[in-house]
């Protein structure tokens, strides 16, 4: 292919200067940021592209993150190509206008640098904040290396404005696990990217457009409230193919594919760990590990949260013996965590379905290690030749 | 109920040497702040300014947002309170609410109170309730590495705004003053004997009092538009850039023409809210 003979490859990036990058070559209409841990070393970067000339952006420093997303809205209504980046309390404060941008139908695109809530105030990672936002109606991916974090903004923007979709799309990377560290990459040359992305042309009237006037956002009482969200619903459920098709149009610019998931050595394991981001990656380490010892264990990561692909979820997992979902963020049900809920709800039209158990754990950094991950499989194995499960649910790596 | 500001029940006076410790958690140290950051001299000044009150520090609370200043209450032995970004007041009033009888100081940046919290600030200031506002005005976010804030000056860099800022500022005495603080102050981390002073008099004062307190952030703010070291950034903007007002009278206008004022720059009196409430309830029971 000739675009790849154009890839630059072994660049030294962080995750947040690649998601910088990446924004640079988007080169979008208007971002509208405020500054938080980890995620303020992508907009702080991106300003620099800014002051530069470097692109045409209009670049919005607001007063908090409501306001943020509040201008990314009035700008993605008016017709722009709008991006944004933030994290945690940033996200939680984004919320009530998280609904508003996925109920406008606005393709904005925004990147979560994952790191935990507070109380207590912490500032490392974990996905309780994106996690928080699932049912907010953005389309969610998620990010194991800083590679994936870079072709994941490039998708987003492709998908996100797909006419049969247009919702907005969130990209989730480990805080400072993968903003922070310098990994190398392959980047696309701009013009590649330009047209993989294309002119956004918006498909709906915009705000702007005098000649078609129109409203946004306007009262919907019960006769009319409820078609709006079935068509939201409709659109969250067609992204998946779009999803796909992105990922397939982007292997050939870039000879990296991508789906709904990734499957590590999955084709005859007995037990898998389910895992999000960075996690993956040490997980893929304990993997190899026991399966050099002749162990039959995989991984599956899923990429795509929302829409949640419940279907290829059963189908990747429905001969395999002993799951364990290792979820970073817990939603207090009692029961388990997000992942895990989804995932164990995934396989229950499953003829005969495996034994399932629920790890919490990397909550606000605590770390997690390839014996970390050894331990889970032991127990997973340890479950599958005794044929009972202790506990369902409970927390790894954790003073008791 | 008397509306009278409370009369200083302790006379002021400096205290040297001071120790420190009793007030301090001293598990927590040593604290986050860069060398030549000027909070310390801040916190120091707080402390001494609450001894010579003569309150019990279990009759104080301290709270405080998000950002560098906000960290402050982590490391003193009183009653605090560490809550979101720019959230420091409503939590405040919360408490003072509950429990009137506290002493209730917030601890904020000009990050935290004037633009993520700038709405609580205004109505903070507007309601009159018996709160001590303490906004350490480093000009910058200093914690996420110095963004532009909106006490940045004109024309000065910050990591968002790199060929200088083009936003007007707000003056934060000016804004408390307009939104109806009835005690405000400014004072400079340089002048901490009188930062002292005006802390006490914004602590006995009965009413929301508002202290801008200008303050260094040399490893940001001071990097980026050039000043050589902290101590020049103190002397530059902190004591060159400032006058005291009793000094200011008698100065013609020339040689105070883009200085900062200091001291107390507006005290009025207004029904204070917690006084008022307890009126209302007594009215309403039919007492």
């Amino acid at each position: 292919m000739a675009a790849e003979a154009k890839i630059k490859c072994s660049v030294g990036l962080t995750g947040n200067s690649a998601v910088a990058y990446a924004m640079k070559q988007i080169n979008p209409d208007v971002v509208a940021a405020y500054p938080i841990t980890p995620s303020t070393t992508i907009v702080e970067e991106f300003s620099g592209y800014v002051a530069d000339g470097k692109v045409d952006t209009e670049f919005v420093t607001v007063e908090s993150e409501h306001s943020a997303m509040s201008a990314c809205i009035g700008a993605s209504a008016a017709g722009a190509r709008v991006m944004t980046a933030t994290s945690s309390q940033g996200l939680a404060l984004m919320w009530e206008m998280l609904y508003i941008a996925s109920g406008m139908r606005l393709p904005i695109v925004m990147t979560c640098v994952n790191r935990a809530l507070s109380a207590p105030l912490n500032i490392h990672c974990d996905h309780s904040d994106s996690m928080g936002a699932r049912d907010s109606g953005w389309i969610q991916l998620y990010s194991e290396t800083v590679q994936e974090a870079y072709d994941n903004v490039i998708q987003a923007v492709r998908i996100a404005e797909q006419e049969n979709i247009l919702l907005p799309v969130m990209v989730c990377l480990d805080g400072f696990i993968t903003s922070h560290s310098i990994e190398n990459l392959c980047l696309l040359d701009d013009d590649v990217i330009k047209k993989f992305i294309g002119e956004y042309k918006p498909s709906q009237p915009s705000l702007l457009d005098v000649d078609h006037p129109t409203t946004y956002g306007a009262v919907a009482l019960p006769d009319s409230y409820m078609e709006a969200r079935r068509q939201q619903a409709e659109a969250m459920t067609l992204s998946k193919d779009v999803i796909i098709n992105a990922a397939k149009d982007f292997e050939k610019i870039s000879g990296r594919s991508y789906g709904l998931m990734e499957k590590y050595r999955m084709d005859d394991a007995d037990a898998a760990i389910v895992i999000l981001n960075s996690a993956a990656g040490t997980t893929k380490v304990a993997v190899d590990e026991m399966r050099n010892k002749g162990l039959k264990v995989g991984l599956l990561k899923p990429r795509v949260f929302r829409p949640f692909p419940y279907i290829e979820m059963a189908e990747a997992l429905k001969n395999v013996k002993v799951i364990g979902v290792l979820d970073r963020a817990d939603s207090y049900t009692s029961f388990g965590g997000p992942l895990f809920t989804e995932i164990r709800s995934s396989l229950y039209e499953l003829d005969k379905r495996p034994k399932i158990i629920n790890r919490i754990f990397g909550l606000g950094g605590r770390d997690y290690g390839v014996k970390d991950s050894l331990a889970v499989f032991e127990e997973l194995l340890k479950i599958k030749d005794m044929g009972k499960i202790d506990k369902v649910y409970d927390y790894i790596s954790v003073r008791e | 109920m008397s509306t009278q500001t409370a009369a200083r029940t302790v006379p002021y006076k400096e205290k040297a040497p001071f120790d420190y410790s009793s007030y301090m958690r001293k598990g927590k140290l040593p604290h986050i702040w860069c060398s030549g950051c000027g909070h310390g001299i801040v916190l120091k000044s707080l402390l001494r300014a609450i001894d010579a009150t003569g309150i019990q520090k279990d009759d104080i609370a301290i709270v405080s947002g998000i950002g560098c200043s906000s960290r402050t209450p982590g490391y003193l032995d009183f009653n605090t309170l560490h809550t979101l970004h720019g959230r420091a007041l409503p939590c405040a009033t919360g408490i003072k609410l509950a429990k009137p009888k506290l002493k209730v100081i917030v601890v904020t940046g000009d990050g935290d109170a004037l633009a993520i919290g700038g709405n609580h600030f205004i109505h903070a200031c507007r309601r009159n309730m018996d709160l001590t506002i303490m906004v350490y005005n480093n000009y910058i976010y200093g914690m996420t590495s110095g963004q532009s804030s909106p006490t940045t000056p004109q024309s000065m860099i910050a990591t968002t705004a790199r060929y200088g800022s083009i936003e007007p500022t707000f003056d934060t005495c000016t804004l408390a003053k307009a939104a109806g603080a009835t005690f405000v102050a400014r004072g400079t981390a340089y002048h901490a004997q009188e930062l002292e002073k005006t802390i006490y008099d914004a602590i006995m004062h009965k009413g929301t009092s508002v202290l801008d307190i200008l303050d260094s952030c040399p490893t940001y703010y001071g990097r980026f538009n050039k000043f050589k070291s902290a101590s020049e950034m103190m002397e530059k903007i902190e004591k060159d850039g400032t006058l005291s007002i009793s000094q200011a009278d008698k100065l013609p206008p020339e040689k105070r023409e883009g200085k900062l004022l200091r001291g107390v720059l507006h005290k009025s009196e207004r029904p204070e809210y917690c006084e008022e409430y307890e009126r209302l309830m007594e009215k309403a029971q039919g007492k």
